[in-house]
């Protein structure tokens, strides 16, 4: 029977909590700047512009079609050689993060968007608004509600997917646990409190998540 | 005619998708306080030229003038030339399919357009709104979703809309054709109420009865070209072509 010994991981709490606070850090910063990318994407796949809509759709798979920790791995070994200055594991943990997570919300955003039914925008056009007026105050506001569940389980995926960064060595939680792991030489309490701790940070989401879905099919 | 300016006037429009054209050298004049009514079966190109109207459909050839202005293609005006933006504020459009704004109450549905568009301020968009409303009879469903009206109000409702900025002329595009029969008499009241004020309106519509008793003056449209037009009982009771004989038999059964 296995003899379980918490005392001696909790011992190092502080780690787990430092961990905690930059897998947020992460989470957070990437999922802001993958909604700016994620954005322009999407505008440019909606553009007039074949020019635009190639370059977005080319990103857009180039990082939907690899794997995410090729990617990391990719940023942080190879793309130094070809630039000949490195690149510190946070840039590019944070950029390639933030890309790959802006590449799904560019296909959440415009799925939104198309699901505005036609007639909204002529509506909007026959009393005089401009394209841009018709975005603001018609189409984007109808396309948030039907795109949140969507958002919101890319957000819940992304949260997991920082525990990549471990490969490259950047400070977030798993990175955390095994250096907790490699002190204590407990790594069933070690990785079992860090399920917990991911879970904790996790569940409330998804309850969000699951909220706005009941929500949106009351009112279809 | 009248001597006054026509407050639209089409010369020699096309409209083709790709390589079918859908209408054929349309030559058209709308006078102030003109009631227009067009008529023609389904497919004849009615309703994509009141759409050229206001430009939500492209025009291909041809001009339209607007109020002795030359309307450009693009949104913005040039020169002597006025916009697509500019006569849209000024044409307003009511739709077969209503187009509310379902995440607007009624009465932000009203004063949206000229808030952004003509920069009214709230307040005196909302008072103006509310006027008009009370017009359609409305009033008392301001702060209602239009998820909770019924089709005669949302059509109601998207009168007040198009008539909140203040247009020169009104577009309506089968108003009745989506609503339930019982329903079709509240919007048709409305809207001789707006002929009666000397509204000047287009309208597409299938209501052959409405035509006859509300419009100054009927047009027959069919393969994308107007074939006869003239006052609505010469065009309705005494039909000179062939086709237009054909088309209203079907309507008298």
């Amino acid at each position: 029977m296995y003899n379980w010994d918490f005392y001696t991981v909790l011992m190092s709490f502080d780690l787990f909590l430092m961990g905690v606070w930059k897998t947020f850090l992460y989470t957070v910063g990437s999922i802001l700047i993958g909604i700016v990318v994620g954005l322009m994407a999407c505008f440019a796949r909606l553009s007039r512009f074949a020019i635009l809509r190639l370059a977005a759709r080319s990103y857009q798979e180039l990082f939907r079609c690899t794997p995410l920790l090729v990617q990391i791995l990719w940023a942080y070994y190879a793309l130094p050689m070809l630039l000949g200055f490195t690149i510190s594991n946070t840039t590019a943990g944070l950029m390639v993060l933030s890309l790959y997570v802006g590449s799904f919300y560019a296909e959440i955003f415009r799925g939104g968007i198309l699901a505005i039914d036609k007639g909204q925008t002529e509506a909007a056009q026959a009393v005089g608004m401009s394209q841009v007026q018709t975005m603001v105050n018609i189409i984007v506001p109808q396309a948030i509600k039907k795109m949140l569940p969507a958002f919101i389980n890319q957000s819940v995926i992304q949260v997991k997917n920082t525990s990549l960064l471990y490969a490259i060595s950047v400070a977030e939680l798993t990175y955390m646990t095994a250096m907790v792991n490699s002190a204590t030489y407990r790594p069933l309490e070690a990785y079992t409190l860090t399920a917990l701790l991911y879970f904790a940070l996790l569940f409330p989401l998804t309850q969000i998540a699951d909220h706005f879905e009941r929500r949106m099919r009351r009112s279809d | 005619m009248t001597p006054e300016t026509p407050v639209m006037e089409l010369q020699g429009l096309t409209k083709a998708f790709g390589k079918l054209e859908v209408l054929h050298d349309i030559n058209l004049s709308v006078q102030p306080g003109e009631v227009l009514g067009i008529i023609g079966p389904s497919g004849s190109g009615k309703s994509t030229l009141i759409r050229c109207m206001n430009m939500l459909e492209m025009p291909t050839g041809g001009t339209i003038v607007f109020r002795n202005r030359l309307v450009g293609h693009r949104f913005a005006g040039r020169g002597e030339q006025i916009g697509a933006g500019e006569l849209r504020r000024n044409v307003g459009m009511v739709f077969q399919h209503f187009n509310l704004f379902p995440h607007l109450s009624v009465l932000d549905n009203v004063t949206r357009g000229p808030i952004v568009v003509n920069k009214e301020d709230r307040a005196t968009a909302e008072a103006y709104a509310l006027d008009l409303l009370e017009q359609v009879g409305l009033a008392d469903k301001r702060d209602a979703y239009p998820s909770h009206l019924s089709g005669g109000q949302k059509q109601r409702v998207a009168i007040a809309r198009a008539l909140a900025m203040r247009p020169a002329m009104l577009l309506l595009d089968e108003v009745t054709s989506a609503l339930d029969p019982e329903l079709v008499g509240e919007v048709l009241l409305v809207i001789r109420g707006l002929a009666e004020k000397g509204m000047t309106m287009v309208l597409v519509t299938h209501e052959m009865g409405f035509a006859a008793d509300i419009a100054s003056r009927v047009l027959f449209m069919e393969s994308g070209s107007i074939i006869e037009q003239g006052a609505p009982e010469d065009i309705l009771r005494n039909p000179r072509s062939d086709r237009l004989r054909a088309f209203l038999s079907r309507f008298h059964g």
